[in-house]
């Protein structure tokens, strides 16, 4: 029963917003007679989607096993949390969360958002139904959780222990919620194309959305970077893969979006372009998901790749995207231009990164699509780190540079000799760091180009905060400033690791010892170990730095039996200035083992800088809502308008 | 035209998407084919998995008459989903022989009180090996022999109801 009523209120959500559609459509075509119903429809069929989610919850809570998806994913044993979790770790579930959480902002919106003009409101939910139509057939026809099997499993399938990682678990929710926010954006730049509505009003009430969304990325990179760091035993953080690229995608639209949208909000410039950017953040989420789910492009993540779905999200894709980039075709022309600034001016220097950032999407984009390209003509290539590393560098330095004068600079107009002190030392911090670099012995250009402008950066970061009253500094204004210094703090994590890093593999017998960097590490033991479903070596390890008090450290080497695979459980030893990253390899000869182990000095900098720059969002998201609340409440109309030219978050 | 910018995007995402059509068509080569098609069956015997029917052996399928060799266990869910079509096939005259992987007699015998049983004999295959030998990577697996003993077709995955005409098929090929 409870599988029938999520069944039955996914229908009725599909078909309420097939109505929101055309009455969105006909309100924006002038025959106003079904224009009421728009915002009801919208907020009926959030409700409808989440009561289509709660019951599949539901399901798996009391682990119902006559539905096939809770058979095959849970087990009545399973931890509560893990049941809850298990709702959405798998296809099925994880696009039926996709669709709720989509249809929930779409009804959040149609209750609150009163700022921009009706017409314009009813074109965005329009194009929210439009995407979510596609959303539910996807589910209904061709991957339906709600499935009964002929008769009930006697038990689940789901006991892996493996996949009960509470990472794991909440990693894709993270993802997904970015993903939504940005569909948000996507409905605004399709309705304010549709009525020519692009007012700074409209730049407000997107932007809480595509700060969300821009949040939950940051948060699932970071995370998504961390997870490969440890668990896959390579040392590496970043390995420019199709998966990874397709997260990172979204994440420079949004942030190209992020800031574009604070000009429109704040100067009402850049009208035609934000818009545009609104459609590309949204798209790179699509094709990420379609290049990750397709498996048209080989990635080192296994994802349940099925062609069929890969087709059907091409098709979903080629309908929004290409409908939406046919309507800023038709449409941008006719957007009247907004304010005029000088370039040396806080949106020049704003404008400059966008297109810099957007520059650095085209590159990942391109080299993520590369292999794509030239199997049409069945040559085979990877593109690696020798393209992307280099060739982003290239763009994203000036950017970074520009980012660290940008906002000490004024709107509209201002000239950079009133700036030309803080630029000055800016500089001489900058070129005394590469100096040091130079000395302490790194010679990595790229490496040392990073430190040097990360600790210029980071100085930067905080000079908007000079001679004011911090109490008084506008939330908004500490959002930009923690994130600007978490981007300098991850920079400065990221070229330290390369250019400070130092390897050692050795062959060590029990109870010798190794020097890798400022650590001695000796070899206790060696002993098996078993777990359900692997047997392992664990190497005992006492690792002391600089000769101070030991740590015990134990990596494993572990073969599973079910699928087989060898797989490397690495051991981390973490200080405030580095880690040490430890792998035990198979026996050598003479029982000797084989230790790998790495000094990164620093490297914990990057997920840290990623945590700063989210909080930093956060802080911004609530500085906004904060100040969209007091405006609803009719105070202080000027105290936003100062806000937004203030701070650009 | 002045706006023919405008348009530039749209352009790029034609090409993409022209591109990405054309390789999702593209068979893919990463796709395993079993190699042990036009082969013989591996031998072996295998003790019966089940108490009231035969185990399963290589000298069982040289006959002469085709039959259905599947891949099971009553462990696996999607052999559930499979049952119902089993049971149609074995309606349709095919004979079915099951080989249970890494599974217990009790278990055995539960599942096909719940499930039906659409075998004539079931082997146990304790350690996965013939199910490794016979090319097959996970349960449930189909694969057609033909009298002599020779794999003539594997179908992976749960059989579903559009399969079932596709397996009698070539069940019957098997058989001239």
């Amino acid at each position: 029963m409870i599988a029938e009523v999520g069944l039955a209120a996914l229908w009725l959500a599909a078909a309420l917003s097939v109505l929101q559609l055309m009455s969105g459509v006909f309100a924006v075509r002038g025959h106003d007679e079904l224009g009421a119903l728009v915002r009801p429809t919208a907020i009926a069929q959030g409700a409808l989607a989440a009561v289509s989610f709660g019951m599949l919850v539901w399901l798996f809570l009391i682990t119902d096993l006559s539905v096939k998806l809770v058979a095959t994913n849970s087990h009545s044993a399973k931890p509560w949390i893990f049941k809850l979790a298990g709702s959405w770790g798998n296809h099925e579930g994880s696009m039926l969360l996709w669709v709720t959480v989509m249809a929930l902002a779409g009804g959040l919106i149609a209750l609150i958002e009163r700022r921009i003009p009706e017409v314009t409101m009813r074109a965005t939910l329009a194009a929210q139904a439009f995407v979510a139509i596609g959303f539910y057939a996807f589910i209904l026809f061709s991957s339906n959780p709600f499935e009964r099997l002929p008769m009930p499993a006697v038990e689940g399938q789901g006991l892996n222990p493996l996949l009960q990682d509470i990472g794991l678990a909440f990693h894709p929710p993270t993802l997904y919620f970015g993903y939504v926010g940005l569909s948000v954006a996507f409905s605004f730049a399709v309705g304010a194309l549709l009525t020519r509505q692009v007012t700074p009003d409209f730049a407000r009430a997107m932007r809480p959305w595509i700060l969300g969304a821009w949040i939950f990325l940051t948060l699932g990179i970071t995370a998504g970077s961390y997870w490969a760091y440890y668990e896959l035993g390579w040392g590496g953080w970043w390995f420019w893969d199709p998966v990874e690229n397709a997260s990172l995608m979204p994440w420079l639209a949004a942030t190209a979006l992020l800031h574009s949208v604070s000009v429109l909000a704040a100067r009402d410039a850049l009208r035609t372009w934000t818009i545009m950017l609104g459609v590309v953040a949204f798209s790179m989420s699509m094709l990420g998901t379609f290049l990750v789910r397709s498996g048209i492009l080989t990635s080192v993540h296994a994802f349940a790749v099925d062609p069929e779905r890969g087709t059907f999200i091409l098709f979903l894709l080629a309908i929004y995207i290409g409908g939406a980039l046919a309507v800023f075709g038709l449409r941008a022309g006719s957007i009247s231009e907004g304010a005029r600034f000088s370039f040396s001016s806080r949106e020049g220097a704003l404008v400059f990164n966008n297109v810099m950032l957007s520059a650095i999407l085209g590159i990942v984009l391109l080299g993520t699509l590369y292999p794509l390209l030239t199997e049409a003509f069945d040559v085979r290539v990877s593109v690696g780190p020798p393209y992307f590393n280099p060739v982003g560098a290239i763009f994203t330095i000036p950017m970074l540079l520009v980012m660290a004068v940008g906002p000490l600079l004024r709107w509209r107009q201002d000239s950079l000799a009133r700036i030309k002190l803080p630029m000055v030392i800016i500089a001489v911090i900058m070129l005394a760091t590469l100096a040091l670099v130079v000395i302490l012995g790194a010679y990595s250009l790229l490496a040392d180009l990073g430190l040097a402008v990360a600790v210029g950066l980071a100085i930067a970061s905080v000079l908007p905060l000079r001679g004011r009253n911090l109490l008084r500094v506008p939330l908004a204004t500490w959002g930009m400033v923690i994130a600007h210094f978490g981007i300098a703090v991850a920079l400065f994590g990221m070229a330290s690791e390369s250019a400070f890093s130092e390897e050692k593999l050795a062959a060590v017998n029990v109870g010798d010892s190794t020097q890798v960097g400022p650590w001695t590490v000796k070899l206790e033991s060696v002993t098996p170990v078993a777990g359900p479903n692997w047997t392992a070596i664990e190497g005992r390890l006492q690792a002391s730095y600089d000769g101070g008090e030991p740590t015990e450290m134990s990596p494993q080497a572990r073969n599973f039996w079910a699928p087989v695979q060898e797989t490397t459980e690495s051991e981390l030893a973490t200080r405030w200035n580095g880690q040490l990253y430890a792998v035990v390899g198979n026996e050598a000869s003479q029982g000797r083992w084989q230790l790998r182990l790495w000094w990164k000095p620093f490297v914990t900098f990057i997920w840290h800088g990623g945590m700063l720059v989210a909080l930093g969002g956060l802080l911004a998201l609530i500085g906004r809502v904060k100040t969209d609340l007091k405006r609803r409440r009719g105070e202080d109309f000027v105290d936003e308008e100062s806000a937004d030219a203030e701070a650009v978050a | 035209m002045k706006r023919l910018w405008l348009w530039i995007p749209l352009g790029l995402f034609a090409l993409f998407c022209g591109l990405a059509a054309y390789q999702l068509t593209q068979p893919k080569d990463e796709f395993v084919r079993s190699t042990m098609i036009g082969e013989s069956l591996p031998q072996f015997d295998l003790r019966p998995a089940y108490a009231s029917l035969p185990g399963a052996a290589t000298a069982d399928f040289t006959d002469g008459k085709p039959k259905l060799l599947n891949i099971w266990a009553s462990w696996c869910i999607p052999c559930i989903s499979e049952a119902p079509h089993l049971e149609r096939l074995k309606a349709s005259g095919a004979e079915i022989v099951g080989v249970a992987i890494r599974d217990r007699p009790e278990d055995v015998a539960r599942f096909l009180a719940n499930y039906g049983n659409p075998y004539s004999r079931i082997g146990a295959d304790d350690l996965s090996e013939v199910q490794l030998a016979i090319g097959s990577s996970g349960v449930p697996e189909t694969f057609v022999i033909d009298g002599t003993g020779k794999i003539t077709y594997q179908h992976i995955g749960d059989v579903r109801a559009g399969d079932v005409p596709l397996l009698l098929e070539k069940l019957q090929e098997a058989g001239q």
